[in-house]
């Protein structure tokens, strides 16, 4: 019995001893002893292999259906007037201003938005286009091989007997040590030292956590990083976006005040950085909102503020609705451009799924986070721009740059219901059509 | 996610519907996970509410009623075999289907039934006849307030002139067929799945 003790004992000696000074200490420096990029660079190579292994067993037996990450239907480009126009031109119409085929045109379109439309999607996991060794998203793959499967179990006893244990550790040291550290530096009067220390805590407690994931980062660009007094934009995919942009300088957040595990985090960082949380309430209200952004972009020596003008998360395929809130402020813009790469695991939060901690736990015994941070350069207000044109030039510059699908629909559909407004557009546009029509006809009887 | 769900698809169901509507394996799969996706019920069936969630559909202006199209008479659930049987409808009609004898059943996406179900878009009361105030009612959908009653009522007037050939006032299916005799329906109609 004592044997068993003191064995024990030495394993937990070893795994601290590792955890904190192979992982945790070089962490905090900004330094890396390279493991995490050969570990990458290893699965990298198992994942193509893997690929390679299912596109044969997919040509052995026909059943086994193809993913089709561009969706399940072509649809015809163009826009609606045009889509319409050209409809109409095609069965000739002379004389009369609506025929019954008509209809058609909308009945495509409905079924084509129900097979596969651009906006419900966003809000569900993103689809693979190849099987990445996780059981959770063995959707359409079934057994193929005995040595794909041994390397799967392989993967599951590496996430949840190694990677998981390590992780966890270094998440729990990371937020406890945010917790404490801030609460500590919160204590101290206001001063230049206070900042300084803030930030050394936020950004050491960060690589630490970011180390707890797994996350490979790699930034581009960093000369246009956002500066003091500037307003940092982002697209959205998970809450890991701050941590992944904290590790690389500070930002004063903006959100909503949430509960739980979140809300205790919440509380100890206001303590020690002038972040900037609302209550739902509160967040209502949005002129109170931007008068105080308004304040802290006013004030230049404060840190950047950190928006995700998305209000939501979306599934890292796409970038939605900028809310032009933030484009109200005045200031300059840093737009920032995050995406994820999917093969590693899928960092999407669907908070309507998943609460924040089984959320963290998927994304701790998935295989690693890789993601690319783009600072693109300061954006500001053109002259005759208002803030809704503003937000939509900022939005397609992120989208472009990381490579996302640029929609105009807004996040806020995850929950809400659509605008009236958008179906009276429809019936403007179909009405001007058939209106146009007798209006040009009239014309040329009175020439 | 769709996943476990896809796998509850019986083999033996997939044959049928692959049957019934010709569509392929892998085109039923990833319409079943598309159902499901859609099913935030999670009870194997579609609710009109389930339909609404769709934005794009929700600002069709005749949303309601391509909603309609997939529920029987007085159902307010549809199951994946119903809505698979709505969407072959929509299939294109492909070359080795066109030259099919006369024997077997008529598949759902030929010519005479895609014009049904676009008959039945506008035969709100389903007596298999649109009456003049059922195609205002629609056509009311598709304009909204952008056009008076009395312009409208005139469209729906010469409409129903130029297709009613026996003097009843209403459009019947065969008056509709005729006159939509010289437009491209297999085309209009159809929506490319891919394979």
């Amino acid at each position: 019995m004592e044997g068993l003790w003191s064995l024990a004992l030495a394993v937990f000696q070893m795994w601290m001893f590792v955890v904190v000074f192979l992982i945790m200490l070089p962490a905090m420096f900004g330094l890396s002893l390279g493991v995490t990029g050969v570990y990458i660079q290893m699965l990298v190579h198992v994942l193509e292999w893997a690929t390679l292994r299912i596109q044969r067993g997919r040509q052995e037996q026909p059943g086994v259906p193809i993913p089709l990450p561009s969706g399940i239907i072509e649809r015809a480009g163009g826009s609606l007037e045009e889509q319409m126009e050209q409809l109409r031109r095609a069965h000739s119409l002379a004389g009369s201003e609506f025929a019954l085929s008509d209809a058609f045109f909308f009945y495509k379109k409905g079924l084509e938005s129900i097979v596969d439309d651009q906006v419900t999607q966003r809000f569900s996991s993103e689809e693979l286009a190849s099987w990445n060794l996780l059981t959770r998203t063995n959707q359409n793959f079934h057994y193929i091989s005995l040595r794909l499967t041994i390397i799967w179990g392989l993967g599951v006893v590496i996430r949840y007997g190694v990677l998981f244990p390590l992780r966890i550790t270094l998440a729990v040291i990371g937020l406890t040590w945010l917790v404490i550290g801030t609460t500590l530096v919160g204590i101290l009067p206001e001063s230049r030292a206070k900042s300084w220390l803030s930030e050394v805590v936020h950004l050491t407690c960060y690589r630490i956590c970011a180390r707890g994931l797994s996350a490979t980062i790699q930034y581009h660009n960093k000369e246009n990083r956002p500066q003091k007094g500037g307003i940092c934009v982002s697209n959205h995919t998970t809450p890991i976006d701050v941590v992944i942009l904290a590790n690389d300088g500070c930002y004063a957040m903006v959100g909503q005040v949430h509960g739980g595990l979140m809300g205790v985090i919440q509380r100890s960082m206001v303590r020690s950085c002038p972040h900037v949380w609302f209550e739902r309430s509160e967040m209502k209200d949005r002129h109170a909102v931007t008068s105080r952004l308004r304040a802290h972009v006013a004030a230049k020596t404060k840190l950047p503020i950190l928006i995700f003008p998305e209000g939501t998360c979306i599934n890292n395929t796409s970038v939605m609705m900028f809310k032009k809130g933030s484009f109200e402020i005045g200031g300059t813009i840093h737009p920032v451009a995050i995406k994820y790469d999917p093969r590693f695991g899928d960092a999407f939060w669907n908070s309507s799924k998943h609460n924040m901690v089984s959320y963290l736990l998927r994304m701790m015994t998935s295989w690693a986070i890789v993601v690319n941070v783009w600072y693109l350069p300061a954006m500001t207000l053109q002259d005759g721009e208002d803030a809704v044109q503003f937000a939509n030039r900022v939005k397609s510059a992120i989208a472009h740059q990381g490579g996302l699908l640029d929609l105009d629909w807004d996040g806020g559909l995850k929950r809400g219901k659509v605008k009236d407004s958008f179906k009276e557009e429809q019936q403007k546009m179909y009405s001007s059509i058939i209106v146009g029509h007798k209006i040009s006809s009239t014309s040329r009887e009175r020439e | 996610m769709g996943s476990r769900a896809s796998t509850l698809l019986r083999e033996e169901e997939i044959e049928e519907i692959k049957k019934e509507t010709g569509f392929s394996h892998s085109q039923i799969t990833r319409l079943y996970s598309r159902f499901t996706s859609l099913d935030k019920g999670e009870n194997g069936t579609l609710s009109r509410e389930d339909f609404q969630r769709i934005p794009e559909l929700a600002i069709n202006p005749l949303g309601d009623r391509i909603i309609n199209a997939f529920f029987p008479e007085g159902e307010d659930q549809v199951n994946f075999r119903g809505f698979m049987r709505t969407l072959a409808h929509f299939r294109p009609i492909e070359d080795n289907e066109k030259n099919k004898n006369a024997t077997t059943s008529e598949p759902l996406n030929s010519r005479t039934n895609k014009l049904l179900f676009a008959f039945r878009l506008y035969d709100l009361d389903r007596d298999d006849k649109i009456s003049r105030d059922e195609l205002l009612q629609v056509l009311r959908m598709m304009v909204g307030v952008n056009i008076s009653d009395e312009q409208l009522g005139s469209i729906a007037d010469r409409t129903i002139q130029e297709a009613d050939t026996n003097g009843d006032n209403s459009i019947s299916f065969n008056e509709f067929i005729k006159v939509l005799e010289k437009v491209d329906v297999e085309q209009k109609m159809s929506i490319r799945f891919l394979h």
